[in-house]
């Protein structure tokens, strides 16, 4: 499933630090590029690359937001509903995504295309609403933005 | 005055090193090189700069505590964690003007005797890390980084390191055991970070903006950066505003300007139509102003006079058409999904507080709910084992204490007035997120028992 450049990416994010076990988070990360997110069989591939206990792994990945336990869509959308942007109607946004999307949070679209999650504040303050589609920012958004953003996501 | 801060990043492609170069970018290196480290320090001392991050620790006293520890290596983290809901003036730097955070870095970690840096990144800015990986590289290139800098003899070695989605990570000893590969959770204080923080060894972190002030310290010497701003608070400040303004943004300040002037003057007002209601002026996490304080000055002390903070200087402006408990609604969610489970004050004290909330806003509030909160606050302050708890309770307790009637009318048998919450959606559309957001993440976040 990881194959040796994974592999290789892993051993050389682990030399910019004294301990691999720092190159934990730079490893989620990069498998998780590579597959959407992190099923076992990931993890103790990762597990074996850094010498660290799968257990060890399992905990650390489980607490961060951003690494993925289950498929996503092809695309993930992470629309803020914090407070900077429900001031200025993130809900009616996320409703609108909802039923545009046609699943609910967590759930992949039935041609694969898009997952969506809320997030917390993600920077954008400046131009909230504002979601992540991927690692692109969309800020000022209306659901009329919202519909031409998802177009631009094959 | 002159923009210490945002004097590159209107430029067009100033993230390019040649640009930088071009306006004055890594001119203070040199400089410092020309300084004993412990000079470096002294005139960080006397600049007065306290730490941007929220807590406003002196600067130069930080890094004197690493120096003098005789352990190596020694390390300089750039805390770039920037989640305090509101802050966005880390990006702007990050994004406009990288080069001027890792020349505050290099002279920083010259003046610590760090040979190695972190610039930890908070995972949702994923445009910024590709920019700063393109910025390190080229200062490599010039040989800014790495070994023997600028002939000097100095070698320091720099990378980015992203984080994945936790705000509890924004606070430096979680920050640490994040970046060692574990599971974000802050540390027990002493030993501080200076004596004993990453891999056991003495360790700076700096936040963006507090790293970004130094080559201007450098180059102008303390005396004339200290005449901007004011008393016990010199430097100008990014103060990001957001909410109900016209022109919300990132706007850099001399300490102690006015809230209205910020509001009125950069911001462009409130929206047409609309009055000034509320304010948090520092983050989440520092207490709500109301609009009869709007003529309170930006900074340490005047804010904390205020009875607020002036935290990372995240300025959220609420209109007439907020609704207060709402708004504590949608913070105390927010907390209490970064809360990272280690203390029990924390753990549980948000997720009472955040169903106290829910059903308050989906009209089954009891009476007493008010006392309620009260009381789970009254437990959670001063209790917590680091700062996300202490800074749970603040919207809390700052809008009950500033807006009564309105919990009172929404707990009432009418529920929610409906006036005050014309614009915001409320009742129906207020999710739980312990229950039903976790049973979503399937086993991620599982920062419950």
């Amino acid at each position: 499933m990881l194959n040796d450049d994974v592999r290789e990416r892993i051993r050389l994010a682990a030399l910019r630090y004294p301990d691999s076990r720092a190159a934990l988070l730079p490893a989620l990360h990069i498998a998780q590029a590579e597959l959407g997110h992190l099923p076992d069989e990931a993890m103790r591939f990762i597990a074996e690359e850094l010498n660290v206990p799968e257990s060890d792994v399992y905990g650390t990945a489980t607490f961060y937001s951003l690494i993925r336990r289950r498929p996503s869509g092809k695309h993930v959308i992470s629309i803020c509903h914090n407070l900077p942007c429900t001031l200025l109607g993130a809900e009616p946004l996320i409703d609108h995504l909802r039923t545009r999307l046609g699943v609910e949070e967590g759930e992949v679209t039935a041609d694969g295309r898009f997952s969506y999650q809320r997030i917390e504040c993600i920077g954008r303050c400046d131009g909230a609403p504002a979601m992540l589609v991927d690692d692109d920012c969309h800020g000022d958004l209306t659901p009329e933005k919202i519909d031409a953003v998802l177009e631009r996501y094959p | 005055m002159e923009n210490m801060l945002l004097k590159r990043v209107k430029i067009p492609r100033a993230a390019d090193i040649d640009v930088a170069v071009a306006h004055g970018a890594y001119s203070a290196v040199a400089a410092a090189y020309d300084m004993r480290p412990l000079d470096v320090i002294d005139e960080v001392k006397r600049s007065g700069l306290r730490g941007r991050g929220g807590a406003g620790f002196p600067t130069g006293a930080k890094w004197g505590f690493a120096a003098m520890d005789p352990k190596r290596p020694k390390y300089l983290i750039c805390n770039a964690d920037e989640g305090e809901p509101g802050t966005f003036k880390d990006r702007i730097i990050l994004e406009g003007d990288p080069h001027l955070l890792i020349e505050g870095m290099i002279i920083a970690a010259y003046a610590v005797g760090a040979e190695r840096g972190y610039i930890y990144l908070r995972g949702e800015y994923p445009a910024a890390a590709e920019l700063l990986d393109g910025a390190i590289a080229q200062a490599y290139g010039k040989g800014l980084l790495g070994n023997n800098i600028l002939g000097k003899g100095v070698t320091f070695e720099l990378s980015v390191h992203r984080g994945a989605g936790a705000y509890i990570c924004g606070e430096e000893t979680s920050l640490i055991e994040s970046l060692e590969g574990k599971r974000g959770q802050p540390r027990l204080r002493p030993p501080f970070p200076a004596n004993a923080g990453a891999w056991g060894k003495p360790t700076v972190v700096n936040n963006v903006e507090t790293l970004a002030n130094v080559p201007s310290i450098i180059a102008l010497g303390s005396d004339a950066y200290s005449k901007v701003g004011a008393e016990g608070s010199p430097g100008t400040k990014i103060f990001c505003v957001s909410g109900a303004v016209n022109r919300p943004g990132a706007y850099e300040l001399p300490l102690g300007t006015t809230l209205r002037e910020l509001i009125e003057a950069s911001a462009g007002g409130i929206r047409a139509g609309r009055r000034l209601k509320a304010i948090i002026p520092g983050g989440a996490s520092t207490p709500m102003l109301t609009a009869a304080q709007v003529d309170v000055k930006m900074d340490f002390n005047s804010l904390l006079a205020a009875g607020s903070m002036l935290g990372s200087g995240a300025v959220i402006v609420m209109d007439d058409t907020a609704c207060m408990v709402h708004a504590a609604a949608v913070l105390v969610r927010f907390f209490e999904h970064e809360s990272c489970g280690k203390c029990t004050p924390c753990r549980e004290g948000t997720g009472w507080l955040h169903q106290v909330y829910s059903r308050i806003l989906k009209g089954g509030a009891r009476g007493g709910d008010i006392e309620l909160l009260l009381n789970i606050c009254g437990k959670m302050k001063g209790k917590c084992f680091c700062p996300l708890g202490e800074g749970a309770v603040q919207p809390v307790l700052s809008s009950i204490r500033l807006f009564r009637d309105e919990y009172e009318r929404c707990i009432g048998k009418n529920g929610c007035s409906g006036a005050s919450c014309k614009g915001m959606t409320h009742g129906k559309n207020y999710q739980m997120t312990s229950a039903e957001s976790r049973a979503i993440s399937n086993d991620q976040n599982s920062n419950t028992p």
